[in-house]
């Protein structure tokens, strides 16, 4: 299906823009015709270069959860994308200036898994039966093509537009509260900027986690006990600017910060 | 001077009870204030009450930034809510009896303790309420096309139609309201979501908002008195055969048909 397209160099787009800090053009612009699938196989060409380098990983993300999100780049399904201990942050911590290209803050509950999940045919009851916990979590979401110009091809090729993530928070163990349920609310230098609920997440957190699962098992990997899942935005993503401080508190887990 | 505000609420008493969209008022009357349009909803008021109607809660309007930019203003707008305007939870809105309906989701208060303005603050409000429970507005705009300014809504008893009150009472202490969370539905499908703190930070706000409002003009909230703090969601056009439910973290659901 990739015959004559050429996905190391689409890959290296992708790589060279993080390197120089310079947003890339659009690879929907260089081919086309480029296919989900095949943009998950970039995505794969650059994590395994950061394997290569010393990196692990530590979880995965879902994106386009919201209906909104969807809308907007005109599809019916998430996306997902590979978190790396690199991308990690502590609860409150300062961001320099040199770690982001062009930063979105969005909110969103992390689940630990305490047990693999293998898809397909994953259900949210298994994905809640399989979890440790579940924590606040801001991730920082970053494009490296230039001005955010993505098709759906170009975010899942670009690890579905990872930067860095925060967890904080309370462990709580999902059967302490009703994941549809919990309210969040994103202040940027101490003002409202949005609220959200755990439906904004395709109804439930626990169904995008499951929709994970489940999509992974189309190239034979598991989510494995221990894993980070963030498992996608409870509002709309917020423009970061230098010196900006985030902060998203939810009911019942407590809240998550970090400054720019 | 020269503006007869008995008239204007026997205007818009009229394309309520008629069912019928009328022109703006702030059309015929640009000159109109937001004073002069609490004075007509005090007309309507006295209609509705000679009629042998009762105000049972109140409700505040424009609670939410995006809502108070749209209209550009500061400060939201408070209405009365009468016993004809109940419905029950589980209950039937009937279409035919209102114009062009919308819908919202809402944490409603009942007063524990009487609060009078000014300088009312949220934590005096939450000491004084004795529970919070989960609510539908339906607001239905007398004006073509839901357009009005802040004074013509105003005068129009701030859309107020029909309201649903949650049939579970629950005490507001230990609760953060402002990060309830809150889910829409129509025909299962969610048409709107958010938290608490989309009602001016937090829904407590709202009614103190509200008590020093009324504080201006000599009034205060009564303990009993139920208020409506405002819409968390967006309002959502609702046809019929519309079945209607608000989810509430922790406060529970509330539904309605509409025929």
């Amino acid at each position: 299906m990739s015959e004559g397209k050429d996905l190391k160099a689409l890959a290296d787009i992708l790589w060279e823009a993080e390197e120089k800090r310079r947003g890339g053009i659009p690879l929907t612009q260089v081919q086309p015709d480029l296919t989900p699938e095949e943009a998950y196989r970039v995505q794969l060409i650059n994590i395994q270069r950061k394997l290569d380098q010393g990196q692990k990983v530590v979880g995965k993300k879902i994106g386009l959860t919201s209906r909104a999100m969807q809308q907007l780049l005109g599809v019916d399904q998430p996306d997902y994308g590979h978190l790396l201990d690199g991308m990690v942050l502590e609860n409150g911590q300062k961001i320099p200036r040199e770690r982001v290209l062009q930063p979105k803050v969005e909110a969103e509950i992390a689940f630990v898994l305490k047990k693999d999940l293998v898809g397909p045919n994953v259900t949210p009851m298994d994905v809640m039966l399989a979890t440790d916990y579940i924590v606040p979590a801001l991730e920082i979401v970053d494009s490296r093509i230039k001005d955010w110009k993505i098709k759906l091809p170009d975010t899942i090729a670009d690890n579905a537009s990872s930067g860095l993530y925060t967890l904080g928070g309370r462990p709580t163990s999902v059967e302490k509260v009703d994941l549809t349920q919990i309210g969040m609310v994103l202040y940027k230098n101490g003002r409202m900027v949005n609220t959200g609920v755990g439906a904004a997440a395709l109804g439930n957190p626990a169904t995008c986690v499951a929709w994970l699962a489940n999509k992974l098992s189309e190239f034979d990997i598991a989510l494995k006990a221990g894993e980070v899942i963030l498992s996608g935005a409870l509002s709309a993503a917020v423009d970061a600017e230098p010196e900006d401080h985030f902060c998203a508190r939810f009911a019942h887990i407590g809240e998550v910060s970090l400054r720019f | 001077m020269g503006i007869d505000f008995r008239e204007i609420a026997q205007f818009l008493h009229r394309a309520e009870t008629e069912k019928r969209a009328v022109e703006r008022i702030t059309a015929r009357y640009p000159e109109l204030t937001v004073e002069d349009a609490y004075r007509i909803q005090e007309e309507l008021a006295a209609i509705k009450q000679a009629q042998g109607h009762r105000v049972i809660a109140r409700k505040m309007g424009l609670t939410s930034k995006a809502k108070m930019k749209q209209m550009n203003v500061e400060e939201p707008i408070h209405g009365l809510l009468f016993d004809y305007m109940v419905i029950e939870d589980g209950g039937v809105l009937v279409y035919d009896e209102l114009i062009h309906p919308r819908v919202e989701a809402e944490i409603a208060f009942v007063l524990g303790e009487d609060l009078e303005g000014p300088a009312v603050t949220g934590a005096q409000v939450l000491k004084a309420t004795q529970y919070v429970l989960p609510a539908i507005e339906f607001v239905d705009s007398r004006y073509e096309n839901f357009r009005f300014t802040l004074a013509d809504v105003v005068a129009d008893n701030t859309s107020s139609s029909r309201f649903v009150l949650g049939s579970k009472l629950t005490s507001p202490e230990g609760l953060d309201l402002d990060l309830i969370g809150v889910t829409l539905h129509i025909n299962g499908e969610i048409k709107g979501l958010g938290a608490g703190a989309a009602v001016l930070g937090h829904p407590a706000n709202s009614v103190a908002m509200l008590a020093n409002m009324l504080a201006r003009k000599g009034e205060r909230l009564r303990a009993g008195e139920v208020v409506l703090t405002g819409g968390i969601t967006e309002a959502i056009v609702v046809e019929p055969g519309d079945v209607v439910t608000a989810k509430l973290d922790q406060l529970g659901d509330v539904s309605v048909v509409v025929k």
